[in-house]
């Protein structure tokens, strides 16, 4: 007797168990606020397509060798080796059946500051929802307006190649709980562009993603923010932006991020080659915000 | 123009190892790292000249015309190099050790050599600008960096 109870006992709480589990983890819906805001904006594609290139969308999502206008064909294909397993960049050409076509601007904000597919499923973190979460509504409507404007691509999309359990898109849902948030990680720097620097390196360039190192659910260490990390590829080291390895001024992290030559005209190369080009997309004034957050930055000891 | 006989001298040279190179397989191996101290070398020189004339660009440094000049030559010297001599096959880094050139370099449809003309190109433009003030050194460098990044952001391996 004792044990059919214990035993049914089990199975209502294993249940119940699930069902929690199932709710905590639910892809979650943008609010009234958010939707809001979106509705409001005025969309402006010369804007978006500043809000384009320092988010970096071409260096994930075009021809890993595209150069020039081959670079606004977003037509996914691109490799991601990591610990997890392979990613694959999707098609977000405005094609309306192989990319993003068919989306409205909700659903295109759900996906980069929830990280939500319109069909209610969890992107992986590979897309960098932790940073476009902190995006702006009026910046997200604008580059929604400017992806309008790309040419559109037929390729289909291909699967990630990822191992069980990675393939349960569901878990995702305790991953955000723990790592997502639309919270800033440093105060803005004491200079006057301080607040559009961190909008610039927190929201949308996503630096951190590279350059700070990560915990065993692969998310981000934000007490060592930007103090260097393994290569997700597992090919070499990302370096540190922070003292003590790092001592460049202001003006020589301004002058790489518009010419990629370091201050003792080393150049830039590999994925770096592919962000200073998205940097030189962006004003003097951007690239110098961007300069003086870097430069801001806490060394690891003072986090 | 001087640019010009050097290049010619180069190509004669390059020609003369080039084909000593195919002829004998073996000593290539041993001279590999020769090979490749000497192209280190080269970009070296390309770097210190480049660092003259970018740090007068910068404004840290005075311009100096002869100074700037000078530098822009040496540049366009080097860039100007029959730079196939110096990257023979089996000199990637998944082969041997000591350099950072990626294998990318040598696969069918690279643009690796091109990449070196394109250099070359911007190099030649930079020598002739380099005479006219620091004002004309920024967009001259300009070209010239974008070069340099082309191939190292597909054909050379991070620093570690």
């Amino acid at each position: 007797m004792r044990i059919r109870t214990l035993f049914r006992s089990l199975v209502i709480l294993g249940v119940l168990g699930a069902a929690a589990g199932w709710y905590i983890t639910a892809p979650e819906k943008l609010g009234a606020e958010d939707l809001a805001e979106l509705a409001n904006a005025t969309p402006d594609a010369a804007r978006g397509e500043t809000v384009f290139w320092a988010a970096g969308c071409a260096s994930c999502h075009a021809d890993e060798t595209a150069t020039g206008d081959a670079k606004l064909i977003l037509a996914g294909g691109q490799r991601f080796e990591t610990a997890f397993g392979t990613f694959v960049s999707p098609n977000i050409s405005p094609n309306a059946s192989q990319g993003i076509g068919g989306w409205d601007l909700p659903a295109f904000a759900r996906a980069l500051t929830l990280g939500v597919s319109p069909d209610g499923k969890h992107y992986y973190p590979a897309f960098p929802y932790t940073a476009y979460a902190k995006m702006e509504p009026s910046d997200i409507a604008d580059l929604w307006a400017f992806m309008q404007t790309l040419p559109t691509d037929s390729a289909a999309s291909a699967p990630h190649e990822l191992a069980f359990p990675f393939t349960l898109r569901r878990g995702l849902g305790l991953w955000k709980l723990r790592y997502l948030s639309d919270e800033y990680v440093m105060p803005a720097p004491a200079t006057p562009d301080g607040e559009r620097g961190r909008y610039i390196v927190e929201a949308l360039a996503h630096c951190s993603e590279c350059h700070t190192p990560r915990d065993i659910g692969g998310g981000m260490l934000e007490h060592r923010w930007m103090s260097g990390a393994p290569a997700a590829d597992g090919k070499g080291r990302i370096p540190s932006i922070i003292a003590p390895e790092f001592t460049w001024s202001v003006e020589d992290i301004a002058y790489y991020l518009e010419t990629g030559f370091t201050p003792d005209f080393d150049s830039a190369g590999g994925h770096m080659a592919l962000v200073v080009e998205n940097m030189a997309m962006l004003s003097a004034e951007d690239r110098m915000a961007v300069a003086n957050y870097v430069a801001a930055l806490p060394s690891e000891e003072t986090q | 123009m001087t640019f010009k006989l050097h290049t010619r001298r180069a190509a004669i040279l390059a020609a003369t190892f080039g084909a000593w190179a195919i002829a004998t397989p073996v000593a290539a191996q041993d001279n590999m790292e020769i090979v490749v101290k000497a192209r280190q070398g080269a970009m070296e020189i390309l770097q210190l000249n480049l660092g003259v004339l970018g740090n007068m660009a910068k404004g840290t440094v005075p311009y100096d015309a002869e100074v700037a000049s000078a530098a822009a030559a040496d540049f366009a010297a080097v860039s100007g190099l029959n730079h196939a001599a110096y990257w023979p096959e089996g000199s990637d880094a998944d082969s041997i050790e000591g350099t950072r050139a990626l294998a990318s370099a040598w696969a069918d449809g690279s643009d690796f050599l091109q990449i070196f003309e394109q250099l070359e190109t911007a190099s030649l433009a930079l020598a002739d600008a380099a005479g006219n003030g620091a004002e004309a050194l920024g967009p001259a460098i300009g070209p010239v960096g974008q070069a340099c990044g082309s191939c190292h952001r597909a054909h050379r391996a991070r620093a570690n």
